[in-house]
């Protein structure tokens, strides 16, 4: 996918800018939260099973290695193949050869991040064989040839003017004037140019919410049913999935389902939730003949043991960017990859590296409303700073703000320096807004004063008073 | 596996290490965590799985039925016929049928309906309504148990627009939790591997109500893919 | 809430780089609260700036020599108390983390945390003040300030205390505890995500028809203050402890000027 987050500034202009986009992120806003609401307030155990939740899976981070050998065999055992990939570039070529081996045409796809991440769509399509993404919102945004803007609501940014235009033009066989009264005819035209393609795909590509060691199955969740139809329908089936994924039993994976689509939509479980373990067995009437895994590491292993390691935690539910009042102002392509919000301010540098994305974790006031809401108990805040701790160490921060910082280091480890610039700020802006209370422009402030204006102070510093009045016994 | 896969395995596992600050595990840590794997112990699970039996049953149907899936009782096997066809004539459907081959299902006086036309198998295009048994039935979130087999094909639970399911009132449980169990005492086959039993078909399908999606303006609409409609026959096989 | 203690705790009024800059008030308006509660307290000359500058832009080593500073001047006291949400939060919950490599100043760091507290939550749960003496008139709306909030748990506290206040009625805001877009440099960093925010928590508190809007942090009062006078609004922005201590006559609003 190509990447816009050096960008971040010029994208939340634009992005702030742009009436339908703001039109869009209101109606998500204010419904993912109300719901994620509802559905802590009806679950009295939430908050015990996101310690569990937490504990759970920094255990497997612990043992990482030996849930995914025993992963891999359970797997084997089931009939099914597991292939290790190191990087984004293996993970695409292996899929291509399992794709080649089958002679595919044709694959859909469930919606996975992981194939965004690792760029699949593109490397399927100049391989000869057409992608077809079924997840509704991804397929929509495969008509407009444009990224994914949330991670689980990918369309999240559209409106329905957006989804009618897109149809009219994509399904050209269909009467140009027919018309769309309700989302009902765009939800039923798209399950029926689906169908065909579900019926006719050769292979079936899905994510993994996760995969289970105990017994080798990969977990998707949906609310259509799309990934069931990848995943049944074609004779290969291929599972893309990170290797932090795995959990150790089906009473974990219980664990982390209760905590995932509460989180996610605030609804209590989805209503696809499907264990799928190995290609169909003796006796069976449908289901796959070829089961497939890409375990792919692409720089998880390289966060282990390092201040990003509890990241890995994450179960990609996005509860942390619907809460985010920066997501919320300025939408998911602002950050500029497929990861967008708080979780993505940490991803994503790990991923692509700090020099390209350094703006996502300092676009943050640190309010920790993400941190508040995750289920995995993922302390976003502390990570975006230590990238700014990162970037500082590298002289990535302008020279400016080094300068400044460090001058206010001197000054504030010396308390007659301190007072001295104290009292001389004071005076200065007290004397400046004296008549109205208030400055309106402060040349060193561009980015304060273009939008607000700058109260006075009241021009003595508190200490000078309080030395004042104590000296008269009146402090 | 390849020898550049086995690779690019030991290099993935051996990061892992470095990252962890160790080598492998030893055999006493290891022989630990594969008897978590073998005795599976259960987290934490929410009091609403665990209530007297009559409240569970309640449970489940008020929360499927509020997941836009439509329930309808049974008291005989006898009457589960007759409430098929009912069902279709009320929703304006066709009267045919693709049903699972599951015993069961199999052994239902369809002849007292002979206006239905009756398929056995896998769905097909141009199935309209399906008919599969329910393995078991979750009261804490109203979800549907589908394990795949021989009696049970998937593609039943979702290509179909409209899904009849013929649920035994003495198959809902409590939690997510029991009918796992329950598919490991009755699907257990032997396997010698370092962990765990085998018992898990190729698919299993945890369905709470149709398909919909909230992709467009992030209002509910249903029938996406999976089925519009699921029509539950609850067969009152157990004294309730 | 904590046991009240005994005797006359010994207080240390950290007054924040803010207060001391822009409105001294606030600082006497916390002595007056403390005393009021029965507390001692000084004002220990060596205090300068918690930090939080250098921390949150990733400067560990000046934030950790800022703390070092710091920690000195007020270990001797029973209790630091600050009339900001996130300055006592900097010192309670991540000094400490900045001297992960030095067992001996991570323990003082921790101490200290232990015994600081923000202001209004220290009269409440740790002096037991259940009411103040003060009267306000005028309508109240109340801003959350994050680390106030989900760092140190302030929330029904200086509720609980306006409540007390004679005259004065409280009108809750919608998304109350959504950021008001201040966030330290965020503000300058990225002006315009920080805009938006201020002018959405702007929008939220005319809609409550408040004639005043209360926080307990200077950073989020000068923020929305400044958007609410740009716009033109007509609502007196105040600290909190300004109220409660009955010295809003002392002072204009923030922003506006003396009889304006």
């Amino acid at each position: 996918m190509h990447i816009t987050s050096p960008a971040f500034k010029d994208n939340a202009r634009a992005a702030l800018a742009d009436p339908g986009l703001q039109r869009a992120l209101a109606n998500a806003r204010t419904g993912f939260v109300a719901k994620r609401a509802r559905a802590v307030a009806a679950l009295p155990e939430f908050e015990a099973l996101r310690e569990e939740g937490r504990d759970l899976k920094n255990h497997v981070l612990a043992h990482l290695d030996f849930y995914l050998e025993a992963y891999a065999r359970a797997v084997e055992a089931a009939g099914g193949r597991v292939h290790w990939c190191e990087t984004a570039e293996d993970a695409r070529r292996t899929v291509v050869e399992i794709c080649r081996a089958a002679g595919a045409r044709t694959a859909t796809k469930g919606k996975s991040m992981i194939a965004e991440e690792i760029g699949l769509n593109d490397h399927l399509s100049a391989s000869g064989i057409e992608p077809i993404e079924t997840d509704l919102g991804e397929y929509i945004i495969q008509l407009r040839k444009e990224p994914p803007s949330h991670i689980i609501a990918p369309a999240i940014h559209l409106n329905r003017e957006d989804w009618i235009e897109a149809f009219r033009t994509a399904h050209a066989h269909l009467p140009p004037d027919r018309p769309f009264a309700e989302r009902k005819a765009l939800i039923d035209e798209a399950r029926s140019v689906l169908r065909a393609r579900f019926l006719a795909a050769d292979v079936g590509i899905t994510g993994a919410n996760l995969l289970i060691a105990e017994t080798g199955s990969s977990v998707i969740v949906t609310n259509e049913g799309n990934g069931d139809l990848t995943q049944t329908l074609p004779k290969v089936h291929i599972v893309l999935a990170s290797i932090e994924k795995v959990v150790p039993t089906l009473e974990d994976a219980c664990t982390i389902l209760r905590l995932l689509a509460r989180s996610a939509t605030g609804q209590e479980v989805s209503t696809y939730t499907t264990f799928s373990t190995g290609p169909r067995r003796e006796g069976d009437l449908d289901g796959p003949a070829e089961y497939h895994v890409i375990l792919l590491d692409n720089g998880r292993s390289a966060m282990l043991g390092t201040g990003f390691q509890d990241m890995l935690r994450c179960i990609r539910c996005a509860a942390c960017m619907n809460h985010c009042p920066v997501y919320g102002a300025v939408g998911g392509h602002a950050y500029g990859w497929v990861y967008p919000g708080p979780m993505g301010a940490v991803l994503t540098p790990t991923l692509i590296g700090v020099d390209k994305a350094g703006h996502l974790p300092n676009a943050s006031t640190f309010c920790g409303r993400c941190e508040s809401v995750c289920p995995m108990k993922i302390p976003l805040p502390k990570m975006m700073r230590h990238w700014r701790e990162r970037e500082f160490e590298r002289h990535l921060s302008p020279a400016a703000t080094r300068w400044g910082l460090g001058l206010w280091a001197w000054v504030a480890q010396r308390p007659w320096a301190y007072r001295l610039a104290a009292r001389a700020g004071a005076l200065t802006l007290g004397w400046l807004g004296r008549k109205r209370g208030r400055v309106s422009s402060l040349p060193l402030a561009r980015g304060w004063t273009e939008g607000r204006e700058m109260p006075a102070p009241e021009g003595e510093t508190f200490h000078a008073r309080y030395r004042r009045l104590a000296k008269r016994g009146l402090a | 596996m390849a020898g550049s896969e086995a690779d690019a395995k030991e290099r993935i596992l051996g990061r892992i290490r470095r990252g962890l600050r160790r080598g492998p595990l030893p055999p006493s840590v290891a022989g630990g965590l594969i008897e978590r794997l073998r005795s599976h112990p259960r987290n934490l699970v929410p009091a609403r799985s665990r209530l007297p039996r009559a409240e569970q049953v309640a449970l489940w149907r008020a929360n499927i039925e509020r997941e836009h899936a439509t329930v309808a009782d049974a008291e005989r096997p006898e009457d589960i016929p007759g409430l098929v066809a009912e069902y279709l004539a009320a929703q304006n459907l066709p009267p045919a049928l693709r049903l699972a081959p599951d015993p069961f299902l199999e052994s239902l006086p369809w002849d007292s309906r002979p206006l239905l036309k009756l398929g056995f198998g896998r769905a097909e295009p141009g199935d309209a309504v399906s008919v599969t048994p329910c393995f078991a039935a979750v009261a804490e979130t109203g979800t549907l148990v589908f394990p795949s087999g021989p009696s049970h094909p998937t593609t039943l639970n979702i290509m179909p627009e409209t899904q009849i399911v013929v649920l035994r009132r003495s198959r809902i449980v409590g939690s997510f939790e029991d009918s796992w169990d329950l598919l490991r005492a009755e699907r257990a086959a032997p396997w010698d591997g370092p962990a765990g039993l085998r018992f898990m078909p190729r698919s299993v399908m945890l369905v709470t109500g149709p398909s919909r999606t909230a992709d467009i303006e992030q209002t509910i609409e249903l029938g996406a893919h999976g089925p519009r409609r699921v029509h539950v026959i609850l067969l009152k096989d157990d004294p309730g | 809430m904590l046991p009240t203690p005994k005797t006359a705790p010994r207080v240390a009024l950290f007054v924040t780089c803010l207060v001391d800059l822009y409105r001294p008030t606030v600082g006497f308006a916390a002595l007056r609260l403390l005393r009021a509660a029965g507390c001692t307290v000084e004002v220990p000359p060596a205090q300068t700036c918690c930090g939080q500058p250098a921390y949150n832009s990733g400067d560990r080593a000046d934030a950790a020599a800022i703390a070092r500073a710091l920690i000195p001047a007020l270990e001797p006291y029973d209790y630091v108390v600050a009339p900001s949400g996130s300055c006592a939060g900097m010192i309670r919950e991540h000094f400490a983390a900045l001297f992960d490599d030095d067992p001996e100043w991570k323990q003082r760091a921790e101490r200290l945390g232990a015994r600081t507290f923000e202001l209004v939550s220290f009269l409440v749960d740790v002096m037991g003040v259940e009411r103040v003496a003060a009267a306000y008139d005028g309508t109240v709306t109340y801003h959350d300030s994050c680390s106030g909030l989900r760092e140190l748990g302030i929330k029904a506290q200086p509720r609980a205390l306006l409540a007390t206040v004679a005259g004065l009625r409280l009108a809750e805001m919608e998304d109350a505890e959504l950021c008001c877009g201040f966030g330290g440099t965020f503000c300058v960093k990225y002006p315009e995500i920080s805009l938006r925010m201020v002018s959405d928590k702007v929008e939220r508190i005319a809609a409550t028809g408040a004639d005043t809007l209360l926080a307990g942090d200077l950073g989020c009062l000068l923020n929305i203050a400044g958007r609410l006078t740009r716009l033109g609004r007509e609502v007196k922005v105040r600290h909190v402890a300004e109220v409660l201590a009955g010295m809003a006559g002392e002072v204009p609003p923030i922003g506006q000027a003396k009889g304006g």
